[in-house]
């Protein structure tokens, strides 16, 4: 980890992106106009992803390797990112 | 054709996508003179923390700018020259144009107190600035922080995810007390203070006082003194317009465009923080210095640049942030001045979150929620949503889109509403018949 995070309430994510792990299939999709392109969902992503990137486009995570595991919904400071489940994928999503 | 793009930001750099997306084969050329290039000044904040290191807040891979086939000279300009259509690169190297766009940002208004020179007066503005801070933050040393808004709260965190004991000076009774209600502000200020912020209220600074060059401490207008280490300031931000001034472009805090993104030169615009846009819906010229508008301001300019007729339309005011640790979007009028439309206020907080539908899940796991929407007779006016960001989404399209409500009005301002519910069951409603 670099750096050192003294504040309680930023680890408060950690419990759910677990939770989520289990509860969803489907892809994460983000919402561009809340991306500041910060890069802490490219930064955390545990097998490498660029979703950064995909944010930028505003395109849905549709990345082979993508385990849906949730650590980038969960750490984005503003929400970009959330799950859609594929089959549910319609209107009201932008 | 040659476009030549003042600033690398994120407006210069959606002018630069949007250019070649209709034109192939346009030279376009990128000035400026930041030594980073084009990175996420609002990252600078999660860098802070400790929660990303410097190198991830560069969006874009060498191959993303080879990709879109432009130059990047790294250099400042000096003067424009309309007549001639020509800029000057750091006094020496003339360019040609044939159109321009000024990107060039903005910067922190200076602290103007006496002592505001010594070494440990601290701003985040930049890269190199958050550099700085975390050269001279020492854990159980003391910070005193300045600023009403945002960004002096991202410099309160910050530090104190150093390990600084973190005093924050506010001006008035509350935080952020133009655009948060007074319960908001109170839930703010509780979580900096179960963290160890030490809050004063109605404090301004006056002086920052020295010791052997360095900040050795503050003192505020009620005759008070406080020790520190640092003096971090955030009392906000003007829009870079020397260049514009100097080439007699029409300007008011800004540069002044029309809705195509156009000075008053057809062959220059602007857009970002520099901006001050015409927005055709309320007849009046705005800044806007957020990421979203500006990107969107770019992207509208580099179009019109390379010939297409696109206007920016400023969308419903849309803000997001995070708030003491709380995912935060404020959409619409939520300060003071719009009260004449607003029928009533309804709020909810933890308790009124119950299972929400899971099509759509977006970030949870808040240990509070609350939320607060503004209800005017036939439309939702204005909204805050602190922690669980699921209501975002469909409270962002009801407001901007001023979407019929008059069925869930009642609702809404009952007595104990459930507020998450209703405006849950209205949007599911909704995308049901879409």
């Amino acid at each position: 980890m670099y750096g050192g995070l003294a504040l309680s309430f930023l680890n408060i994510f950690k419990s759910d992106a677990a939770r989520r792990t289990a509860l969803f299939a489907g892809h994460v999709v983000p919402d561009p106009s809340r991306c500041v392109q910060c890069g802490i969902c490219t930064y955390n992503c545990p097998i490498g992803i660029d979703v950064r990137a995909y944010a930028w486009r505003g395109e849905a995570i549709k990345h082979n390797e993508c385990l849906t595991c949730g650590e980038c919904v969960a750490r984005c400071p503003r929400g970009v990112l959330r799950f859609e489940r594929t089959d549910l994928f319609t209107a009201g999503a932008g | 054709m040659r476009y030549i793009i003042v600033g690398t930001g994120v407006a210069g750099i959606a002018a630069i996508e949007a250019i070649r997306s209709v034109d192939k084969k346009g030279e376009m050329i990128m000035l400026g003179d930041d030594p980073h290039g084009f990175y996420s000044r609002p990252g600078l904040a999660y860098y802070l923390t400790g929660e990303l290191h410097d190198k991830a807040l560069f969006p874009k891979t060498r191959e993303d700018y080879a990709r879109l086939g432009f130059k990047y000279h790294k250099a400042r300009v000096t003067r424009i020259n309309r007549a001639e259509k020509t800029v000057l690169l750091d006094g020496r190297e003339l360019l040609s144009y044939d159109k321009l766009l000024i990107a060039t940002g903005a910067f922190a208004t200076p602290l103007k107190v006496p002592g505001s020179a010594l070494q440990g007066v601290l701003k985040l503005d930049h890269l190199d600035d958050a550099r700085q801070i975390l050269k001279l933050a020492r854990r159980g040393k003391t910070a005193v922080v300045v600023g009403g808004g945002i960004t002096a709260l991202e410099l309160t965190e910050g530090l104190l995810a150093r390990g600084m004991n973190v005093h924050y000076l506010l001006r008035g009774d509350r935080y952020w007390g133009n655009v948060l209600d007074e319960h908001e502000s109170r839930i703010v200020e509780k979580r900096l203070q179960e963290e160890g912020v030490t809050l004063h209220f109605h404090s301004e600074l006056i002086e920052v006082i020295g010791r052997a060059g360095k900040v050795g401490g503050v003192r505020l207008l009620n005759g008070r003194t406080l020790k520190c280490d640092i003096l971090a300031y955030a009392i906000g931000i003007k829009p870079r317009v020397e260049l514009a001034r100097e080439a007699d472009l029409a300007l008011d805090r800004g540069i002044l465009v029309n809705e195509f993104l156009q000075t008053n030169d057809p062959d220059i615009y602007a857009a970002g923080d520099v901006a001050q846009v015409y927005d055709p819906l309320s007849g009046r010229s705005v800044l806007d210095s957020l990421w979203s508008p500006a990107r969107e301001q770019g992207r509208a300019a580099g179009l019109n640049m390379a010939g297409q007729r696109i206007s920016y339309i400023k969308g419903a005011p849309f803000n997001v942030t995070r708030l003491a640790g709380l995912t935060t979007t404020i959409i619409g009028a939520v300060g003071h001045g719009h009260d004449e439309d607003i029928l009533g206020i309804a709020r909810g907080d933890s308790e009124t979150w119950r299972e929400l539908p899971d099509a759509s899940v977006a970030q949870g796991g808040f240990d509070m929620n609350h939320v607060r929407i503004l209800v005017g007779e036939k439309t939702l006016i204005g909204a805050v949503v602190m922690g669980d960001q699921t209501l975002s989404t469909p409270l962002q399209k009801i407001i901007s889109d001023k979407m019929d409500i008059s069925c869930i009005h009642d609702k809404l301002l009952a007595r104990n509403a459930r507020v998450a519910d209703v405006i849950v069951e209205y949007w599911s409603k909704y995308v049901a018949s879409a």
